[in-house]
């Protein structure tokens, strides 16, 4: 709420000098540079830290994309989806599908390989979008309000489409191999950068420049923060925020189901229950945010990729329980999470 | 006096009470009824599930909590015995140790776990228990030296327990009375007696504030009641019901591992239990529970007859596949999708609103 009234004061303030300035509250994001840095030592070797670092990045803009729609759907309607990981699931395997299809005509030409992966993005974004749109239809609105009952609804969504997915797909893990042109990695001085994860990192930072700026400088985004700050408000204004917000799920899930490829391409195989699997990461990432916050969720993901990463290279047992730590260990520290929403 | 035992809170409708008549008297003369060795596993997984089921009823039903942290203490509880029964002797001495250790266990845990977070809102305990059940699990197949890890312990039971223990020359109604037979009549004498006691508390007046605070917990926080308290303390009940749940079915199994206690399958299935089976009345834990085991074993039957029907796996292409065998949780999925939209009171309910 702090980011999202800042950038709105400041460009209220170039107009205005009157409406006095929002602090922007920089400790979460000096954070993330803290714990990034303070690693260093720790590692010794500055090749392995840029390698693990950009690591992080990749992973944590990964799960970014994934949850941005999670959390915006939860501070806009108060509507916690649960069924979330159907969508990345079913990106994961449109991207099967797809590359594999499209792997005979890409053959060796890079160019090409790279128009099959954004081609499967595109498909999968397309499917995901559609299916969020009947899973609102059919699944989410006839329990607005009722937090039992949305719960159990979409976690049966979940279970619903997972299978679904067995019977198009076959309940066993998929191979979703990176296609030849982003295997192999850069060297930067020292340091192996794997180009994958460079292209993961670039799209994520992407998605949430195109976030950020929708979100703070068009009109829809200002409905969209007003709607999340107070909704009845909003709708007394005369919008409609059912729409809206139908708007934000189906955008939510389409970047959810492209975030399921470029998830699918990070693991390298895909089996049925990966939405499931997913889905405790992102409750992690949206808690540690601060439940409906952008920004938090942004840095919430990078914490938790930076922190798997270097944990994962310092001492691999610690690591599986580097998350769950995080949560515990920030939730101490601001019980409503980094960035705390107002009226939730 | 029968309304004494079920703590005055009957059936209430005709079609129920004989529902749970047959299902007690099926369950209690299950080795004389139906022999073989699958179908007593299936009573004996009825008759495990029901008591988690009932369990998991005391906080979802009851107080409106949504926990996914139960098979923790489910598991918690399965891996006491395993881990007494393989590190001390297989004796009675060793059994009990484990339960009173895994209580203990899964008392600190869900105290914690509570006050940690049940001062929140529901959503948010639902996100934390997800995250802490899974945090478990990584951690029950790390210590693998203790737990043994994805392959779970094999252990044995005390003599009079065991397969092996065969007391009488003749069999008796047909049937060989074996330790396997003893050990599901523990199962189920513990089962019964537990699920009484159970529902002796959610009939407390602790049960009508539980009830209260699920309905209002404003109001009932307003009239005096400590809400956070009560919720805490139906989570520790439910937890040490749970953990008990555990220690039975690894009597049982003679086994304890990741899949069969600690996973989320598990806890998806005692969602859709209960939902199904109507939340908020234990009875519902009974029927749901006999209903899903039963369609766990024997609907793949019903569904690979119908796939024969359909011409099998080369036949009609998309509808062959969603009634293959493999495919019995996607039905049961749509139904608990039904259920909670059309009939939130769950098969109880429904079976309830048919008297009137």
């Amino acid at each position: 709420m702090n980011t999202t009234t800042t950038r709105a004061t400041v460009a209220a303030a170039t107009t205005s000098a009157a409406i006095p300035k929002a602090q922007f509250d920089w400790i979460p994001v000096a954070l993330v540079v803290a714990i990034a840095l303070g690693a260093l030592p720790l590692i010794g070797s500055p090749s392995t830290w840029v390698t693990l670092t950009v690591a992080g990045l990749a992973m944590g803009m990964i799960v970014f994309i994934i949850a941005s729609g999670l959390t915006l759907v939860f501070g806009l309607m108060d509507v916690l989806n649960f069924g979330h990981g159907v969508f990345i699931a079913l990106g994961a395997f449109i991207a099967t599908s797809v590359m594999g299809g499209m792997a005979g005509w890409a053959g060796e030409s890079g160019a090409a390989q790279l128009v099959a992966v954004f081609t499967a993005m595109l498909v999968a974004f397309a499917a995901a979008a559609a299916l969020g749109w009947l899973f609102e239809r059919v699944i989410v609105r006839p329990v607005y309000g009722l937090h039992l009952k949305q719960i159990l609804i979409t976690m049966g969504g979940m279970i619903v489409g997972e299978e679904l997915i067995k019977v198009i797909w076959g309940p066993l893990q998929i191979p979703l191999p990176l296609p030849e042109v982003l295997r192999g990695s850069f060297l930067l001085g020292d340091a192996a950068v794997e180009k994958y994860r460079v292209l993961a990192t670039l799209i994520g930072a992407v998605v949430f420049a195109a976030l950020a700026w929708t979100l703070a400088r068009t009109k829809i985004g200002l409905l969209i923060r007003a709607g999340v700050q107070d909704r009845e408000m909003v709708e007394s204004l005369g919008y409609r925020i059912r729409r809206l917000f139908v708007g934000v799920f189906v955008i939510g899930s389409a970047l959810a189901g492209m975030g399921g490829v470029l998830w699918g391409l990070y693991q390298q195989s895909v089996v049925p229950q990966i939405g499931a699997q997913v889905n405790v990461l992102l409750f992690i990432v949206i808690i540690i945010g601060g439940l409906g916050s952008t920004l938090g969720c942004f840095v919430g993901a990078l914490l938790v990729g930076l922190l798997a990463n270097y944990t994962g290279f310092l001492a691999p047992k610690v690591a599986l329980f580097s998350n769950i730590g995080l949560m515990v260990a920030i939730l101490l520290w601001r019980p409503q999470g980094l960035y705390p929403v107002t009226n939730r | 006096m029968i309304s004494r035992l079920l703590s005055h809170d009957l059936p209430r409708s005709r079609w129920l009470a004989l529902a749970l008549v047959l299902v007690v008297l099926a369950l209690a003369f299950a080795p004389f009824l139906f022999p073989g060795s699958k179908a007593l596993g299936a009573a004996a997984k009825m008759l495990v599930f029901i008591l988690l089921v009932a369990s998991y009823d005391l906080l979802l039903g009851y107080t409106g909590i949504v926990s996914f942290a139960h098979t923790m203490f489910f598991g918690i509880g399965a891996y006491g015995v395993a881990i007494a029964s393989t590190r001390l002797a297989p004796t009675f001495a060793a059994i009990a140790l484990g339960v009173v250790a895994a209580l203990a266990l899964s008392l600190v845990l869900s105290l914690v776990i509570g006050l940690f977070s049940l001062r929140v809102k529901a959503i948010f305990y639902a996100m934390i228990t997800l995250a802490v059940a899974s945090a478990f699990q990584t951690l029950a197949s790390q210590l693998s030296d203790f737990t043994g890890g994805e392959d779970g312990l094999t252990f044995k039971n005390p003599a009079v327990l065991s397969p092996s223990f065969e007391p009488f020359e003749t069999p008796f109604f047909g049937v060989t009375v074996d330790g396997k037979l003893v050990t599901y009549y523990v199962l189920f004498v513990a089962v019964v007696l537990l699920f009484l006691a159970l529902l002796r508390i959610v009939n407390s007046p602790f049960g009508r504030v539980l009830q209260a605070i699920r309905e209002n917990d404003f109001r009932a926080e307003a009239i005096g009641f400590r809400t956070v308290v009560y919720r805490t303390l139906s989570n520790v009940l439910a937890a040490l019901f749970a953990t008990l749940a555990g220690a039975l079915l690894a009597l049982w199994l003679r086994y304890t591992g990741p899949d069969t206690t600690l996973s989320l399958e598990i806890m998806l299935d005692i969602l859709l239990i209960v939902v199904i089976g109507g939340m908020g009345t234990l009875y519902g834990a009974v029927i749901g529970s006999v209903i899903f085991v039963f369609a766990q074993n024997y609907l793949q039957d019903l569904l690979k007859f119908g796939q024969a029907a359909l011409g099998g796996e080369a036949g009609v292409p998309v509808l062959s596949q969603l009634v293959s065998p493999d495919r019995w949780l996607l039905w049961l999925g749509v139904l608990f999708v039904l259920a909670v939209y059309h009939f939130p009171s769950g098969i109880v309910g429904r079976l309830r609103l048919v008297k009137r």
